[in-house]
């Protein structure tokens, strides 16, 4: 019982305007339909469509032609690799850059941070263009080197969003346990790995997150710098759904869902709701 | 011994600026190219043929870009308008919720933020495909199911933005409006939306920022529309991808390049400024949600 129920006098003596008027839980209905409709129903359909032949019979035809072509399951394999690739290049360079940034001597009032972070707001697919043009230009073209040149472009396009994490877990950093831990002797190495790796872990883990997904099921960027060349769980989706092959593109998206599940079934221990802030929610 | 101490500290400085400078310089390099080059009217990255400005007149005669630009930012708008009143009034509704709804709005609103987007643009696909194949024979593709899919890119995050805000408003000052003579909607309006609409406006941001830079659910959900009339709808995402997906960069294109450029620094420049205002201001509870801003 509420008291916005009680301030509620019927106004032209209808139970129904009376009854929609005045609980504010009831604001929240649009949305649940909205998100009924688009969705959860988009997801059962893919699931749908993921076990059923093109007459609508269910069959398992998707997933064993998934795992008997070669060209289909090394899909999976090349994006886990190029993805694990890419996370632990952001990584290695992301984690010094968030160290960095997070010292006040060194950054004042966090404008270096937004430097690192305005290149995101430039359309990605003119970014792209421009990386592509520009590693043709000094010869590293993703004709003949289409794993270097994906590689550099993913590691150029996810930085600020390895970087972003780091940098909010770096700011908490406890710097009196770094002094202690080396007041009582320990060298610098063992400094960072057994404080400041600790107390950061979190942080890498929900930066990892947000680089390893989204590669796999890239698109344009693996398409463009590799001149079609290398073809990731994205690319295969678009062939997919280019031809309307709804029922092997709805198992690759199902797979996709699983090493999803997977992966936050690993991570959910780091989890504390900021990886949840991902795609651009971090950065405001 | 201080001084060894003090040089090395130095030492480290200079290392730590170098390999910022150094990351950054790589990061905008591609940018800085293309900006250079946008004065220029070579067809080739790389040879300079003069200062000119040849390239914007170019840009601005060009339809298709044009085009594709205007889509872009009427999509942008309207999609992330609605997003934001979907997302804030869902997000105040569940806050009223009892805990069973909660839960189930909360992991649903979950799904669209982890999974990936190209996923969730073939979950649209599929379900408009099937419904045009049991119920509706005559279901087109339009703007109206881009928008139900950038809808589904950006709410989530709105309500996302909003539920802490509501977290940490004082839950008496909606009543109190009530007691002193509010309509609930008065109430609504001026108790609880001044406390919540630093997390409205940033989520009304991120809806723009997602829209603005969305290839996938566009090329897929996409129909025939606004401007582009009769042909499919393109936006600069989906326009840039389908000219350098076998050519180099149209040169028109380092000019659009430039002129984004510009306006988002114009745009942080003035986020910036506004925030040092505030901050210096002192504005007691939301200086912190305002200083991540």
């Amino acid at each position: 019982m509420s008291p916005n129920e009680a301030v509620a006098k019927p106004k032209k003596n209808s139970k129904f305007r009376l009854f929609f008027r005045l609980k504010r839980r009831y604001l929240a209905i649009p949305y649940a339909i909205f998100l009924l409709l688009f969705v959860v129903l988009p997801m059962l359909m893919i699931f749908w469509y993921a076990f059923t032949d093109k007459a609508g019979n269910p069959s398992g035809e998707a997933a064993v032609a998934f795992f008997t072509t070669p060209s289909k399951w090394s899909v999976l394999l090349v994006s886990l690799f190029l993805g694990v690739q890419t996370t632990l290049i952001c990584l290695l360079l992301g984690y010094p850059a968030a160290y960095i940034l997070a010292n006040k001597k060194l950054n004042r009032n966090g404008v270096l941070v937004v430097l690192f972070v305005m290149p995101m707001w430039i359309n990605f697919v003119i970014r792209t263009g421009a990386t592509r043009d520009l590693l043709d230009w000094i010869g590293l073209s993703g004709g003949k080197y289409p794993w270097a040149a994906t590689l550099i472009g993913m590691v150029y396009n996810y930085l600020p969003f390895t970087i972003l994490p780091l940098y909010t877990t770096m700011l908490k950093l406890d710097r009196s346990q770094m002094e202690a831990a080396s007041d009582l002797g320990a060298n610098p190495v063992q400094v960072f790995f057994k404080n400041v790796l600790p107390q950061t872990l979190p942080g890498i883990v929900s930066a990892s997150e947000m680089v390893f997904m989204p590669v796999m099921s890239s698109y344009v960027i693996s398409d463009t710098l590799s001149e079609g060349k290398i073809t990731l769980f994205g690319n295969s989706i678009y062939l997919n759904f280019t031809n309307s092959q709804w029922n092997s593109g709805s198992f690759m998206a199902v797979v996709m869902l699983v090493i999803i599940a997977i992966t936050m079934l690993i991570t959910r221990k780091f989890d504390r709701g900021d990886a949840t802030a991902r795609r651009g929610g971090g950065l405001w | 011994m201080v001084e060894q101490v003090e040089r090395k500290e130095k030492i480290k400085k200079v290392f730590a600026q170098l390999y910022i400078w150094l990351l950054l310089l790589l990061m905008y390099a591609p940018i800085l190219v293309l900006v250079v080059f946008s004065f220029t009217d070579s067809d080739v990255l790389g040879q300079w043929n003069g200062f000119t400005f040849s390239l914007y007149g170019k840009l601005f005669r060009s339809e298709a870009i044009m085009k594709a630009v205007g889509n872009t930012i009427i999509i942008a708008l309207v999609s992330s308008a609605i997003a934001t009143i979907l997302g804030t009034f869902g997000a105040i509704g569940v806050y009223e919720s009892n805990r069973h709804w909660k839960r189930t709005i909360e992991f649903t609103n979950q799904i669209p933020v982890v999974t990936p987007e190209i996923v969730l643009a073939l979950a649209l696909t599929v379900l408009f495909v099937f419904c045009r194949e049991h119920f509706f024979p005559n279901f087109q593709f339009s703007f109206w199911t881009l928008l139900a899919g950038h809808l589904v890119l950006s709410t989530p995050f709105v309500y996302l933005n909003v539920k802490p805000k509501l977290e940490q408003m004082d839950p008496a000052l909606y009543e109190a409006a009530l007691d002193l003579g509010c309509h609930p909607r008065q109430a609504l309006w001026k108790a609880t939306m001044p406390e919540i609409a630093p997390g409205v406006f940033s989520g009304f941001l991120i809806a723009i920022t997602l829209s603005l830079d969305d290839f996938i659910v566009t090329a897929f959900t996409a129909g025939p529309g606004l401007l582009s009339g009769a042909s499919k709808i393109s936006t600069i995402s989906t326009y840039v991808q389908g000219v350098i997906k076998k050519h180099p960069l149209p040169p028109e294109l380092r000019a659009l390049c430039t002129l984004i450029f510009l306006v988002v620094v114009l745009v942080v420049v003035a986020l910036i400024l506004v925030n040092r205002h505030r901050k210096a201001g002192a504005v007691g509870r939301h200086q912190k949600a305002r200083m991540k801003l």
